[in-house]
This record gives structure tokens, C-alpha cells and sequence, in this order.
């Protein structure tokens, strides 16, 4: 019975095993074998094993500086504005209404976030909100293809992603501790301090985590808003690959980025023990 | 409270009103509204690039979505009460294919497969006479490999939660293996199933960035509106991308139906 158990099992995980091994696995060790090799000057990739593609990263520097940057900020931005909603979606919206205004929040971020970001040019372009500011006097403002409407693309783009978790936070939540702080005499906004908002830390967390990963491999919010004068480290592996193909270097890069990726999680992992959260928290579908 | 969630709301919704209001106008320029019409609907049905476009999207969504369902729900039931090294294995795989940014696998697998090809295809040439590339089978590939995770997530979650005493009892009663799952599990997860299709199926037919780079000569629909976009938008590409949206958004509030709690047709 165990024997046969185990071949059922080895022989239903075959295909997914055999897709991630060519899919997955594969791809990411030729990036990191490439990243020791060297650029090939008809370009692509020439073999070897040299640190020098490591030791050339400074040159792209203005793309992580500006997605370390905007990663962090879209973050904060994303999360005070999640959270008041997921504050509201839990604790006080009736029953009735719960599911669809949840349904509402989600759906958008599974639709394709290249039209949503799109829809953003005409909002701050010259016929949108500046020309809405100049009407009112406060003078010419640029803001399209500035930092500032990479801020609001990603921050439209990723909100649903930071409302989710922080909702089943806050929904886990035990109500009888704010009674009982309340009839205790405890202020709304002692309780909320002390109460709601150490609880709803692993949901804040997770949140914050997955809205900063998705963001460092940003690609499409800056080249469609930016107007590749704010570009991340996303646009600079396009431009490495398809544009001057120096293969070799480009992996270097894509490598870095997973490592700052992976010093996220592992951080991440640290701090939501202490909170004794499970990353099945997410709840994202 | 009640008014910034309406203003949340606002936020999130009003830039995809904007465009679709806009692909109802009469007039050539995609900036201002000018009367009504349902023209740029009828031009994007009969430009035959987008249609094209429609036709590779529809053919990637519907076999990526297909083979991922089949191989994560087999996954899914083998890694459900499973444990040891294979397992954990399994686990981390579905993590690192949900969690590493899509530009970093569509970059890594076109390399990969770019050096494959290249040393491979002289041999395959003088054999058969066909040249291995990218195309529909590497992006079928790619946005099966993802969207296989999220059925992963999907179908074992519901696994899970369900009562094993159930599948115990079954078995008890004298029920072949085969018949307890069609006639106690499989009803259980179908729903979770049905929902991690039409999931897998959205994501294929909107994603981007991983097609941007495996897609070969091929041009799904959102490659096209990209490089539409980067050179001017129309009311044509509105058009284009509020029915895209419409069609999203129904397949989608149809599977966060189905993953409502409770929704299963196992009960009663």
C-alpha cells in the first residue's frame, strides 16, 4: 500500500517536476552561469569565468538607486493607503456587502496591468490633471514621465496586492478584545494602537513584502509613465538583452537583483516570526 | 471612513472608465471626447494584425491554462498530506515560480533557450530538416510554468481544508482509490480547479513582460497595445483594451465565485 502510494505520487508530480526543471530551474542556472562568462563582440554570450561583469555593476547604478528608491516608496505609499480601506472592508462593512466590495478590490489586479498603467498617460498628461491645476492657477507642472507618475503607476498597479493581506489580518482578528477594551474605558485610538494594529502586523508584512518584490522587477509602470528618463533595473535588463546584447553583463545584473530579492524575504522571514505569522496568509485569489 | 473608501474606489476604477469612455469616441483623437460612436470597435474586429494578435493570445491562454491545470492539480493531490524531502522540494519550487519577477524568467529562459537552440538545431537540421525556435511553444511553456503554481496554491489549499475522514470513510465502505477520488474528492476540488483555469487563463492572455521576450516572431495582443502605445495612443487601441478588460473582468469575477468559502458542490 505505501509502495504504491509513493509511485502514485513520484508519477503525479512528474510532469509539474519535469516543467519547472526545464522552465525554471534551467533558465535561472544559464543566467548565473553566464553572469561569470564574457561579452562575445558580435554579441551574446562568450564563455569564461571572470568576477569582471560583477565588478562592472556601479555602471547601472542610477537603476537600482532608482528602484531602491521608488521600490520603498511605492511600498509606504501602497500601504498607508491600503490600509485604512482593509480597516473598513474588516471591521465595518456589513456582511452583505463584504464580498462584492472585496471582489471590486482584487479584480483589477489580475487584469492586465498594461492597460491600467496606459490609462494613467492620459490622466497626467497635458490635457489631464495638469491642465486641470493650470485652470486653478497653480501654474505649469509637468507630470508625466517624472518620477512622481511612476510613483502613482506603481501604486495604482500594486494597491490591491497590500489590501488583501492586511484585510485577513484584520479580519482574523478577535472583536472581543476591542469590546473589552472599550468597556474597560480604553480609548478608540489607545486600542487601535495597542490592540489592532500588533495584530494586523503579519497582514501589514506581508503585504509590504509582496508589493516590494513585484516591484524591484518592475518594468512596464516605468517605461510607459517614465518616459525613459525614470528607468528601473527591469528597463536596463530590456535594454542590456535586446538592445546592445551583452549577455554576460545583463546576468550579472539579473542576478543581483535576486539577491537583493532574496535579502527581502529572508528579512521578511526574521521579522514575521516574531509576529508568528504563516505565509499562508496571503490570501491573494 | 465610508467616503475614503469611496474615493479608494474611485481611485482604482476611474482611469479603466477613462479609457473605455474614450474608445466610444467619434473623433480621430485619442485625447478628447468627441460625440459617440461604436466606429473603433468595428475598426480593431477588422484590422487583421489585431485579430491575428486575438487569435495567438487566444491559443496561448487556452493551452498554457489547459496543461497547467492538468499538471497542478496532479501536483496539488500528490503534495497534499505528503512529507520529506520531496515535498519541501515541491515548495520551494512554487515559491520561487510565484515570486521571481516576471522580467527576470522571460530573460533567463529566452537566453536559455536562445544557447539551446543554437547548439542543438544544426543536429535536429541535418535529421529532420526543422529549425527548433521560440514561438507558440515557448510562450505555451513559459506562462504554463507560472500559472501551473498558481494551481499548485489553488487546488491544494482547497485539498486542505477539506474533511480527509471523508476519503477514510470511502475507503472504509469498500471504494476502489479511483472511485473515492471521482466521487469525493473530485467534486470537492472542482471548483478550485474550474477557478485556477479561468485564473491561468486571464493571466496568459494579459501578461506582457514574459511573452515580450519568449514570444519569437508570434505578437500576442498585449505585445501588440505595447508597441501600439509606444507610438501614439488611438481610440482604436482603447477599443482594443476595454474589450480585453470586459472579457478579463467576467472570467474573473467567475473564478473569485467559485473560490467563494463554501462553494462546493460536494455539500448536502
Amino acid at each position: 500500500m505505501a509502495m504504491a502510494q509513493t509511485r502514485a505520487r513520484t508519477l503525479l508530480l512528474t510532469p509539474a517536476g519535469l516543467w519547472y526543471a526545464a522552465l525554471l530551474l534551467f533558465p535561472l542556472a544559464v543566467v548565473l552561469i553566464f553572469s561569470f562568462g564574457e561579452r562575445n563582440p558580435i554579441g551574446g554570450y562568450a564563455p569564461g569565468f571572470t568576477l569582471e561583469q560583477y565588478a562592472n555593476l556601479p555602471a547601472r547604478f542610477a537603476a537600482f538607486r532608482n528602484t531602491l528608491t521608488l521600490a520603498p516608496l511605492g511600498t509606504i505609499a501602497a500601504l498607508l493607503i491600503a490600509y485604512p480601506l482593509a480597516y473598513y472592508l474588516a471591521l465595518r462593512v456589513s456582511v452583505r456587502w463584504k464580498t462584492m466590495l472585496l471582489i471590486l478590490v482584487i479584480v483589477p489586479f489580475w487584469t492586465s496591468i498594461l492597460i491600467r498603467s496606459y490609462a494613467w498617460i492620459y490622466l497626467l498628461g497635458g490635457n489631464g490633471i495638469p491642465a486641470f491645476l493650470e485652470a486653478i492657477g497653480l501654474g505649469d507642472i509637468q507630470l508625466i514621465n517624472t518620477p512622481f507618475a511612476v510613483l502613482v503607476g506603481i501604486v495604482y498597479g500594486y494597491l490591491p496586492l497590500m489590501v488583501f493581506p492586511i484585510y485577513v489580518a484584520l479580519e482574523k482578528l478577535d472583536k472581543s478584545l476591542l469590546e473589552a477594551a472599550s468597556d474597560l474605558g480604553t480609548p478608540p485610538w489607545r486600542s487601535f494602537l495597542q490592540i489592532t494594529l500588533p495584530l494586523s502586523m503579519p497582514g501589514v508584512l506581508t503585504g509590504s513584502m509582496l508589493v516590494f518584490i513585484l516591484l524591484t522587477g518592475e518594468f512596464l509602470i516605468p517605461a510607459i509613465l517614465g518616459g525613459g528618463k525614470v528607468f528601473f533595473v527591469g528597463n536596463a535588463l530590456v535594454d542590456l538583452f535586446l538592445q546592445s546584447r551583452n549577455w554576460a553583463f545583463g546576468s550579472a545584473v539579473a542576478v543581483a537583483l535576486i539577491v537583493i530579492m532574496l535579502i527581502v524575504v529572508a528579512l521578511y522571514t526574521r521579522v514575521v516570526k516574531r509576529f508568528g505569522a504563516t505565509r499562508d496568509d496571503v490570501g491573494l485569489m | 471612513m465610508r467616503l475614503y473608501a469611496v474615493a479608494v474606489y474611485g481611485f482604482l476604477y476611474l482611469p479603466i472608465s477613462i479609457i473605455a469612455l474614450f474608445s466610444f469616441s467619434a473623433g480621430r483623437n485619442a485625447s478628447s471626447m468627441q460625440g459617440f460612436s461604436t466606429e473603433w470597435y468595428a475598426r480593431a474586429l477588422n484590422n487583421p494584425f489585431v485579430m491575428e494578435a486575438l487569435w495567438t493570445s487566444l491559443k496561448v491562454a487556452f493551452f498554457s491554462a489547459i496543461l497547467a491545470t492538468l499538471a497542478g492539480t496532479m501536483a496539488a493531490l500528490a503534495l497534499t498530506g505528503m512529507k520529506g524531502r520531496l515535498r519541501a522540494i515541491f515548495d520551494v519550487l512554487v515559491q520561487i515560480a510565484v515570486m521571481i519577477p516576471g522580467i527576470v524568467i522571460g530573460i533567463a529562459t529566452l537566453i536559455a533557450l536562445v544557447t539551446l537552440f543554437d547548439l542543438v538545431n544544426p543536429w535536429i537540421e541535418s535529421l529532420t530538416g526543422w529549425r527548433l525556435s521560440l514561438g507558440l511553444g515557448s510562450l505555451i511553456g513559459l506562462h504554463g510554468m507560472f500559472t501551473m503554481s498558481l494551481v499548485v496554491l489553488l487546488v491544494r489549499g482547497r485539498l486542505e481544508s477539506f474533511d480527509r475522514a471523508q476519503i477514510e470513510a470511502s475507503n472504509d465502505l469498500g471504494a476502489s482509490p479511483l472511485g473515492t477520488f471521482m466521487q469525493v474528492t473530485f467534486p470537492q476540488i472542482a471548483p478550485a480547479i474550474l477557478a485556477g483555469f479561468l485564473l491561468a487563463f486571464t493571466f496568459s492572455f494579459d501578461d506582457f513582460i514574459m511573452a515580450f521576450f519568449v514570444a519569437g516572431s508570434e505578437t500576442t495582443l498585449p505585445i501588440y497595445i505595447f508597441s501600439s502605445i509606444r507610438r501614439g495612443v488611438t481610440p482604436e487601441i482603447n477599443a482594443i483594451g476595454t474589450m480585453v478588460m470586459v472579457a478579463s473582468l467576467t472570467l474573473l469575477i467567475v473564478a473569485q465565485i467559485l473560490l467563494r468559502p463554501g462553494h462546493s458542490r460536494g455539500k448536502g
